[in-house]
């Protein structure tokens, strides 16, 4: 049989400071840049606005916004969206989507209007609109707050049930790093946070935890094995076990998101990145992360049954 | 090998129930064809394809509550919901989803619709329909003084009104002459106000004139809370709904009505669109018996008044009562167009809305565009598909080979749940599906790398196979839960889309758990029984 990665022996938990990397890239930045910036937010959240309409010709976009501004909504974006013939246009300022308290098409309604004066009552078709109401956004991005939130909250319970409550805390923390490393990522990108995306954010955690609870499953049954063994080499040979099966999984997983980023078209591609970017975050933290906090914790409140004094033993110099 | 029998079993019952589970079947639907429902039946695969694989629009309404308070929100929203669906039921749309989303959202669902407009007016439009009589006292006219001085009063002078010249002087008797006759408090004021100048009376009793441009000035006004209590007690002042030309300015007419119904809507059976050679399109409708009876009476009482139609507090038209009517009637659209009256008796045959709505939220997604979409999704799918059967049979052979077959299984089981839940396949949907796939491959890798360890202990084949299945469980379970129940969260908080990819990630997750631990063991059971002597080594 062809094998990869068989019986490797490497001190994974001495290399814990290459967490500091991806704390130092990404973690830092996120809690201190998503609080100052926030989010570009896709109108689902901040209510809006947005129409793709399809015109025979080719128009002329200063044409299309003039129209617009006559209507006085100036402030509407205007793009062109995959041929010059599909013009984008949308409306997220806070002004206008407050004028859709009054009704949600209120303002698509204005722009149609302006522009069907301008261009004729048959001068281009709707391919897709959108109109969100302001409480509508609002309620949404309440929603996903506590959705995650209960999604760590139950995970953290099951953890504890299963293993015990170090591991669920490493669990958790770890998948926080991926979760924040994952959103400031799509903030250097530029991506939009659309429900979508916040859906590949959800999937990242999935993943991020089903990394971590494939090392912690090992590392558990390992304990059991062997109890007299430190910690720090039931951990080092735990990953070093199930790593054939983190590459593979990892390796087939990308190979599938790759082909969903190069044939998977607009809608789904910042999903794919995403996912792309959470699932090497992912394994990288099960790794460096999630199980050297295990270690990390059992340190400062040790077990009590069998209180092997870790910190007696020498591969750990953590 | 008895085991093994029920194993297979079981597995021909999964099988044939989610080949049942797909296999196409006639479904009936309502479609509307020249503005007449027909039912037709057809054939098809019992997978519901969401809005922006295939088309169509979503709406999300809520009770207005800008208007007046509801008390209770949760029965109105229920009895919203009723004529809402029944009326989204006549107006021909094939596969329509109204449904109640938590405690005051309704969501609507029209596949192969995108004429928002005329969607959100069936949907939306409250359908109230009653008679008044309009008023003949002269009512506004005598409180008109009143009104020109609150205007003045209390600083709400539309200054910069229509000016002098475009006034509807034209119209014959303006309207400080009338009032001036009909009351003579009127001669110790100015006769012109800035009320007064913005209305002149109309063609009938209780009708008046106000100029286009001067709609909103007057509006204003009449949403003020003093103007409001000027007003003549027991009356009510309506638009008309349709605009009328007067020497070449167009006005709106306004109504002062007796504020009492003479009958409503509520008694209304049946309402026909017709279209009439010389009034073009109207509605005709029918009333119940007592409906009948008492339109008989009021009417019998008011020969020779103008009964205003109301609906949703606009006036449609306000003929002269000829002589006592009985259970059907007429309200006129004018024009052509079938349409209109075609929704109109469809929203009124279906009810008024017990409270008003407000849509918060449409989406609208063309056929084209859903297109698109699916030729992407199914391109990225396939080739996902294809790069996963190639890492798995590359690397692990002959086990790999199996767990392909195992993927087929999971696919079919997949697809099965999604059709026995009634779930709809969205584009998230898809890509939840591919990702799906990748926790099945997982659950796969987990077994084999255990399968192998198992070997390298110096295990004989058979027993390798089963400890290393036994072994896995744990982990496979363990990370199965765990993203359940993210999906789960996902399903109870997310919103269309994201709903779409935590159904199928769900069912993905059960057929995973079918797929990699129970039928792959079995097949590793059925070509350990197709050997004549025990196997010493295994491809994997």
């Amino acid at each position: 049989m062809f094998r990869i990665l068989h019986n490797t022996k490497y001190d994974f938990v001495r290399q814990w400071r290459l967490a500091l990397i991806t704390v130092v890239v990404f973690v830092v930045p996120a809690i201190v840049l998503i609080p100052i910036s926030g989010f570009n937010y896709s109108i689902e959240f901040t209510g809006g606005t947005e129409l793709r309409l399809n015109f025979p010709q080719a128009p002329d976009v200063a044409d299309v916004r003039a129209a617009i501004a006559d209507a006085g909504l100036g402030e509407a974006e205007i793009t062109t969206f995959g041929s010059p013939n599909e013009i984008r246009i949308r409306a997220q300022d806070k002004s206008q989507v407050e004028l859709q308290a009054a009704g949600a098409t209120t303002v698509a309604d204005q722009i149609e209007g302006a522009l069907r004066e301008r261009f004729g009552a048959e001068g281009f078709t709707r391919a897709g609109s959108e109109a969100i109401g302001p409480r509508v956004g609002e309620e949404l991005r309440r929603n996903a707050i506590i959705a995650t939130l209960i999604a760590f909250g139950l995970t953290l319970v099951y953890i504890s049930w299963r293993f015990e409550w170090r591991f669920a805390v490493a669990a958790i923390l770890g998948t926080l790093h991926d979760t924040l490393a994952t959103m400031v990522f799509i903030k250097y990108l530029d991506i939009e946070i659309s429900l979508f995306v916040v859906g590949g954010i959800l999937t990242v955690i999935g993943y991020s935890m089903n990394d971590t609870v494939v090392v912690f499953d090992r590392i558990r049954e390992n304990l059991r094995l062997n109890r007299k063994r430190p910690l720090s080499e039931t951990i080092n040979a735990s990953i070093n076990e199930t790593l054939p099966r983190t590459i593979m999984t990892g390796t087939t997983t990308l190979g599938a998101l790759i082909a969903m980023i190069f044939l998977g078209g607009d809608v789904i591609r910042p999903f794919a990145l995403i996912l792309t970017f959470g699932i090497v975050v992912g394994t990288f933290s099960s790794i460096w992360v999630a199980a050297p906090l295990v270690l990390w914790i059992e340190r400062k409140w040790p077990r009590e049954s069998d209180a092997t004094p870790q910190s007696r033993v020498p591969s750990a110099r953590a | 090998m008895n085991s093994l029998k029920a194993r297979l079993l079981a597995i021909a019952v999964m099988v044939i129930a989610s080949a049942w589970a797909l296999f196409p079947r006639t479904v009936e639907d309502r479609f509307q064809r020249d503005g007449v429902m027909v039912d037709t039946t057809y054939s098809r695969i019992p997978l519901k394809y969401g809005l922006d694989l295939r088309g169509g629009m979503h709406l999300a309404l809520e009770i207005d509550q800008s208007q007046q308070q509801v008390t209770d929100v949760s029965d109105a929203l229920e009895r919203a919901l009723r004529v809402v669906r029944s009326r989204i039921d006549e107006f021909g749309v094939a596969e329509p989803i109204v449904q109640r989303v938590g405690d005051r959202r309704i969501e609507v669902e029209l596949p192969g619709i995108d004429d928002r407009e005329r969607a959100i007016a069936v949907v939306q439009r409250s359908a109230f329909l009653r008679f008044q009589i309009t008023d003949r006292t002269q009512a506004l006219e005598r409180v008109a003084p009143r009104l020109d001085q609150i205007v003045k009063t209390r600083g709400l002078d539309a200054a910069g009104a229509t000016p002098e010249a475009s006034r509807p002087s034209a119209l014959g008797g303006i309207f400080q002459t009338d009032s001036a006759a009909g009351d003579s408090a009127a001669a110790d004021v100015p006769s012109d106000g800035p009320f007064r100048n913005l209305i002149a009376p109309g063609s009938l009793p209780g009708q008046y004139y106000v100029a286009i441009g001067d709609v909103r000035r007057i509006e204003r006004l009449l949403a003020d809370s003093a103007i409001r209590n000027a007003l003549p007690p027991g009356k009510v002042v309506r638009w008309g709904a349709d605009s009328v030309s007067l020497s070449t300015v167009w006005y709106r007419p306004l109504y002062v009505l007796d504020n009492r119904d003479i009958i409503t809507g509520e008694y209304l059976v049946d309402a026909k669109p017709e279209q009439d050679p010389m009034e073009g399109a109207k509605v005709t409708f029918q009333l119940n018996n007592e409906g009948g009876r008492r339109f008989r009476n009021e009417t019998g009482r008011n020969i020779g008044n103008n009964m205003a139609i109301v609906l949703d507090d606009k006036v449609m038209s306000a003929p002269v009562i000829q002589g006592a009517i009985g259970t059907r009637g007429q309200i006129t659209m004018g024009g052509r167009d079938l349409q209109p009256a075609q929704d109109l008796a469809l929203v009124l045959r279906a009810g008024a809305l017990p409270v008003p709505l407000t849509v918060v939220e449409t989406r609208t997604i063309g056929a084209s565009l859903g297109a698109d979409a699916i030729q992407q999704g199914i391109y990225s799918g396939i080739a996902a598909v294809l790069i996963v059967i190639v890492i798995m049979v590359g690397y692990y052979r002959f086990s790999g080979f199996l767990a392909v077959i195992g993927l087929f299984f999971y696919t079919l089981i997949t697809l099965a749940i999604l059709a026995t839940f009634e779930a709809t396949l969205t584009l998230p949907g898809i890509a939840g599906f591919v990702l799906s796939i990748g926790m099945a491959v997982d659950a796969n890798f987990l077994v084999f790398e255990r399968i192998r360890e198992e070997l390298d202990a110096g295990k004989s084949v058979r027993l390798a196979i089963d400890e290393g299945f036994d072994h896995a469980w744990s982990a496979i379970v363990d990370t199965h839960v765990t993203t359940a129940l993210t999906a789960a969260i996902l399903y109870q908080f997310g919103d269309g889309p994201v709903r779409g990819f935590a159904v199928t990630l769900l069912a993905g997750i059960f057929a995973s758990l079918a797929s990699a631990i129970f039928f792959v063991r079995t097949l590793y059971y059925v070509w350990l029984s197709k050997q004549k002597t025990a196997p010493t080594t295994l491809s994997i």
